[in-house]
């Protein structure tokens, strides 16, 4: 053998090859080790990125059900309208990226191509409108009122639109049958935003990007049933947006039906009077305030007795709802939601809110009555009521002497209720109120359901207030720091009052309770509510949730559920007492302070039983809230007006010529019954064919009536304008606190 | 060359048949490296599956046949079989006669890229046009002459039994020997080529024993160049996005990290077991770039998932530790050093290649050993595979 070693190595060369051999094997873990930490550990997280990265969607949008009245007339429904789309992926694909094809089709739409180029631009943070925010491959609306004969053109030379689509779409459209709008009852429609698409993905009904949803109203309630489901194509597509294959497809579903209990006719009249009343209000002279209403708003509630169903819901200050379709436009909505025009938008009826005054008063009768004090009891009228140096001086500083609770009622005797708070107020412990008060006014008043939701299938109703105990502690706690720093020294009246505030603002006083008595001070209600009130009082006493949704009908029309009235209270008080209420509040309408807008004008009360109560609010810093509360033995009509003056001054006439309507009643309280709109409640639905067509009784006699009425209307008002006007100043006199 | 010198000579007076030469008990087929040969060729066989699967719906590139790529590919895993084959027969050995010749060979090839008759591509001037759309990647064969090349220069004297190590004029010589190649590469500029061949050197000096101070100073001139290279703006704006882009391809990822970004969703997107094979909606929808050549493994990653993935890795380790443990036990420090830089090269081209698709290494345009599309790549692994086997077939040289 030789010295040479056999393997040729030495012993450096033979760890320098086993550390050769470690750094090998080091990198190779290392890279199994992050394929694991990919795949393994974070496989979820990309395997949602590459599923984002290929799959597109494209949406057919489902037919949106349509909302009819009572009698089956559509009051939103879809109208067909000539839709030009651009395709983004195909107008990219071309070298220009479209720019020639979307020049051709301004050209043939005559619309200017600037507008047409930047309608089909993307969105993003800095890009003002008009730019397209939905899907980048979802066919992008240009116009949606395009003519035929454009859409002809775009569709006969296709190979010079390569991209360009010209379909007929529907598109909602708000009927205003008769002219009645009922806007904000309706709501309206506006594109989902990402937040909504992010938290309703997991649900049973997502939202795609090109889908508009209820707002507000009906609309916004009934969403779901109205949406249907929009056919989605989810489309494979590669790396340049290509289209590989249909992965899959779901159909389109059309949204069901919503028959409503509004009778479009009573809500044509509703609404019309109520701009007729408002605008006469603003002839009138305020003496209070030296210059004319302002009648800046107002709202009318038309209710079904025995089942709480909306017939009619007016708001004022009105707009029109077909703003919104297809997108309103920046200037539009700044006017709709702006001080100037007064906030079109609100439901006045379920989201206007104020003092009632004594419309409020059948709820300290009822109180009353709970608290012990016989209804035909004998009650001091006096013409003023002193309690502690303060003077509270009765509506007209007029006297009744010794009266019962149903003639203080009828006469709206503010004095006998002054004096029945405070002796409540007294027995509760005065300033130093006991453990356990009974706070019988309160308490009625929430029985009453005050305070809180009615439950109408409306979104965003507010509850208005009953300022009890519990309330005035936590406006204190939440007011109180300003309060105490305000009257820290007291110099002038608004320093003072904070002062007081300060000190006592959580506790009950005996002036809080003798204001509430009469529905003033913090009072707060909404029409609706009383409504529901009166309503209550007229069925005897079942305070029924308002609705407005009376049916929901499947497209196909086989499918039909109805929406049952459902209450949530009882009046707190029996039956008799019911009937002394409904007679004395009779007795208003007959005698009383409504007499000269029915019992003394030739309303037929031996044949309609009329029911009435006024009430006219104070507001600081504002002119009086006119309400009018009035039922018959099958509809409770609610009026107000904001800044309108006295109950039955400025409401009267409206609410009686909304009777007037329904019942046929003419000019000399005669009942023409093929006049009238509505002389029963409408119990049934619609008929309903076989194919889901909802048949529409549309009324053309009052149609025409409604056409030769607008010129008739205007010579009639004039000659009877005096009168009115006349009354109206006569009540007016001597503003007290409530009337 | 005289048949004195032939591995076979001294087996006995008697001609075998050629049948019984290849079953005898110590032919070359019992003495090959079965391990090396079985992994590299299921590394073949399932490069060529995922070169189908990436290649197969990309008309644009494919010219409308989605066998397009796979033929050529087989066709070139055959021509790379058949020069294993051709390289066993030679032996490394005979070879190292030849060594000046080739090295001569692939330094004039790459060297004529740089004249109008090389092709760029992605921004490198690195493919020679052969026509027929064939094209060579001269610095694939410039791997094989320099580990030979300097093998040759730094084992001489010790397998002689000159010297224990080889002494600095030696090293010098042969670090100058491999400076040419790769000063030309750079010029193309190849990046990934040229950060192999510099792993190339160092496993190469490492495993000849040469001195301690060579080792380190290298690593200190390549980490000085490399500073240097940045630092005077030799590398173009491309080449500093793509560095850019993997340290961070959030930063733009439709620009530079689009492929990193693309690859590390489609990988990610695997899973356990994959989408399936054919199934993969990365790789099918065209969302990676260079998915059959630099980012293969990204098909893998996404179709044959966790599984499929590992597997790539778990066969290039058991060749690459296979090749070492050849280097280990080769009778001449020639065969030791060539094992060694095969071993480097293989381990840095695949760590580089499968970390720039996991998104730990930067971009850089380098195939995956055997499994990666591309003709002088395969053609380079195969002769590689040659080498080694010829070196694990050796007999010990006879005592002179």
């Amino acid at each position: 053998m030789t010295n040479i070693p056999e393997t040729g190595r030495t012993q450096r060369v033979t760890i320098r090859l086993v550390v050769i051999q470690i750094l090998v094997v080091s990198l190779l873990l290392t890279l199994g080790g992050r394929l694991w930490y990919l795949q393994i550990r974070n496989g979820d997280e990309y395997e949602k990125e590459a599923a984002g990265n290929h799959v597109q969607q494209v949406v057919q949008p489902a037919v949106r059900g349509s909302i009819l009245d009572a009698r089956g007339v559509p009051i939103a429904d879809n109208e067909t309208r000539l839709v030009v789309s651009a395709s983004r992926t195909e107008l990219m694909k071309q070298d220009d990226d479209g720019r020639a094809v979307l020049e051709r089709l301004a050209k043939v739409l005559d619309m200017d191509p600037t507008t047409v180029r930047n309608k089909v631009r993307l969105c993003d943070s800095r890009t003002e409108q008009p730019c397209w925010n939905g899907s980048p491959y979802q066919p992008i609306p240009v116009t949606d009122d395009a003519k035929p004969r454009q859409a002809l053109q775009i569709r006969e030379r296709s190979e010079e639109f390569p991209g360009i689509t010209a379909k007929p779409m529907a598109v909602r459209r708000y009927t205003a049958p008769y002219g009645a709008g009922a806007s904000q009852a309706l709501g309206y429609l506006s594109p989902v935003t990402d937040k909504e698409i992010e938290k309703a993905k997991d649900t049973d009904s997502p939202f795609l990007p090109s889908d508009e949803i209820g707002r507000s109203g009906l609309e916004r309630e009934y969403d779901s049933e109205l949406r249907g489901s929009s056919g989605v194509t989810r489309y494979e597509v590669d790396n340049l947006g290509r289209v590989m294959g249909r992965a899959e497809s779901d159909k389109a579903e059309p949204g069901s039906n919503l028959v409503t209990s509004i009778d479009s006719r009573v809500q044509a009249v509703t609404e019309k009077s109520l701009a007729q009343a408002m605008k006469d209000a603003r002839k009138e002279y305020d003496k209070n305030t030296r210059r004319n209403y302002k009648a800046d708003a107002g709202a009318a509630v038309v209710m079904e007795n025995r089942t709480g169903r909306v017939v009619a819901m007016a708001s004022n200050p009105t707009y029109d709802p077909n703003a919104w379709v297809g997108g309103i436009s920046g200037k539009e909505y700044a006017r709709l939601t702006g001080k100037k025009s007064n906030y079109p938008l609100l439901n006045r009826a379920i989201q206007g809110q104020s003092a009632p005054g004594s419309v409020f008063k059948v709820i300290p009768t009822a109180a009353a009555v709970k608290a012990g004090y016989p209804f035909d009891g004998r009650y001091d009228c006096a013409s003023s009521y002193e309690v502690g140096g303060q003077v509270f001086k009765n509506y007209e500083s007029k006297g009744y002497g010794s009266i019962n609770l149903g003639r203080a009622l009828e006469v709206s005797c503010d004095t006998v209720f002054y004096d029945l708070a405070y002796q409540q107020w007294k027995k509760d412990g005065g300033n130093k109120p006991k453990k356990d008060t009974k706070d019988w006014f309160y308490k009625t008043a929430h029985q009453f359901g005050l305070g809180k939701k009615t439950g109408v299938d409306l979104p965003n109703e507010v509850t208005g207030r009953v300022p009890d105990r519990a309330w005035k502690k936590e406006y204190w706690e939440a007011n109180k720091d300003a309060w105490c720093e305000q009257g820290k020294n007291a110099k002038t009246y608004a320093e003072k009052i904070a002062k007081e505030n300060c000190a006592t603002g959580m506790k009950m006083r005996a002036g809080d309770s003798i204001n509430y008595s009469i529905g003033q001070g913090d009072t707060l209600v909404t029409p609706v509510q009383m409504a529901t009130i009166y309503a209550g009082l007229a069925n005897g006493g079942t305070l029924y949730d308002p609705t407005l949704g009376k049916a929901i009908v499947s497209p196909d029309g086989e499918r039909v559920k109805k929406i049952a009235p459902k209450a949530h209270g009882k009046l707190p008080i029996d039956g008799k007492t019911i009937k002394q209420m409904d007679k004395a509040l009779q007795g208003v309408a007959t005698r009383g302070t409504a007499a000269w807008r029915f019992g003394n004008a030739g309303w037929p009360q031996d044949k309609i039983k009329m029911r009435a109560k006024t009430g006219t609010a104070e507001v600081a810093g504002k002119q009086t809230t006119s309400y009018f509360t009035t039922y018959t033995d099958d509809f409770t009509v609610v009026m107000t007006i904001s800044q309108g003056g006295t109950g039955s001054g400025a409401s009267g006439p409206a609410v009686r010529k909304i009777y007037d309507a329904i019942y046929g009643v003419g000019k000399d309280g005669d009942i023409d019954k093929k006049k009238a709109l509505l002389p029963r409640p409408e119990s049934g639905l619609p008929k309903i064919d076989k194919d889901g067509a909802i048949e529409a009784r549309k009324d053309t006699a009052f149609a025409k009536a409604l056409k030769k009425g607008d010129g008739a209307k205007q010579q009639q008002k004039e000659g009877a304008a005096e009168a009115p006007a006349q009354a109206a100043r006569r009540e007016q006199r001597g503003t007290g606190v409530g009337d | 060359m005289s048949t004195r010198s032939y591995p076979l000579t001294g087996y006995g007076p008697r001609r075998r048949s050629a049948w019984s030469r290849l079953t005898a008990r110590d032919s070359v087929v019992w003495r090959l490296d079965w391990l090396i040969l079985l992994s590299a060729l299921a590394l073949s066989v399932i490069g060529s599956i995922l070169v189908y699967s990436a290649t197969r719906n990309r008309t644009e590139l494919n010219q409308g046949d989605p066998y397009y790529f796979l033929l050529r590919h087989v066709i070139f895993l055959l021509v790379g079989f058949a020069l294993m084959g051709v390289t066993i027969w030679l032996g490394h050995r005979r070879l190292r006669g030849a060594v000046p010749v080739m090295y001569g060979l692939s330094v004039f090839l790459a060297v004529l890229v740089l004249t109008p008759l090389g092709a760029t591509i992605n921004g490198s001037r690195a493919w020679l046009n052969l026509g027929g759309g064939f094209t060579i990647q001269p610095a694939e064969f410039i791997k094989i002459t320099v580990i030979l090349g300097m093998a040759m220069m730094l084992a001489a004297k010790v397998d002689a039994g000159d010297r224990a190590y080889p002494d600095h004029r030696t090293v010098l010589n042969a670090l100058g020997m491999a400076a040419l190649p790769i000063a030309v590469i750079l010029l193309m500029p190849d990046l990934g080529s040229v950060m192999v061949l510099v792993i190339i050197v160092l496993g190469v000096l490492l495993a000849s024993g040469a001195s301690n101070r060579w080792v380190l100073g290298l690593i200190l001139a390549g980490t000085g160049g490399a500073i240097l290279v940045w630092a005077l703006g030799v590398l173009d704006e491309y080449q500093i996005n793509r560095f850019a882009a993997f340290a961070n391809p959030a930063l733009d990822p439709s620009g530079v990290g689009y492929n990193t970004n693309q690859a590390r969703i489609a990988i990610g997107s695997g899973g356990l077991t994959g989408k399936g094979l054919f199934e993969g909606t990365q790789t099918t929808g065209q969302f990676v770039p260079e998915q059959q050549t630099d980012f293969v493994f990204s098909v893998a990653g996404e179709e044959l998932g966790f599984v499929g993935g590992g597997l790539i890795i778990l066969l290039l380790g058991v060749l690459i530790w296979r090749a070492c443990r050849i280097a280990r036990e080769s009778s001449e420090l020639y065969g030791t050093v060539v094992a060694a830089g095969i071993v480097s090269w293989f381990a840095f081209q695949a760590f580089e290649n499968i970390g720039m698709a996991l998104g730990i290494m930067p971009v850089a345009g380098l195939p995956l050993p055997f499994v990666s599309y591309g003709g002088t790549s395969m053609f380079a692994v195969w002769i590689a595979v040659g080498l080694l086997q010829s070196i694990r077939t050796q007999k010990p040289i006879a005592a002179p």
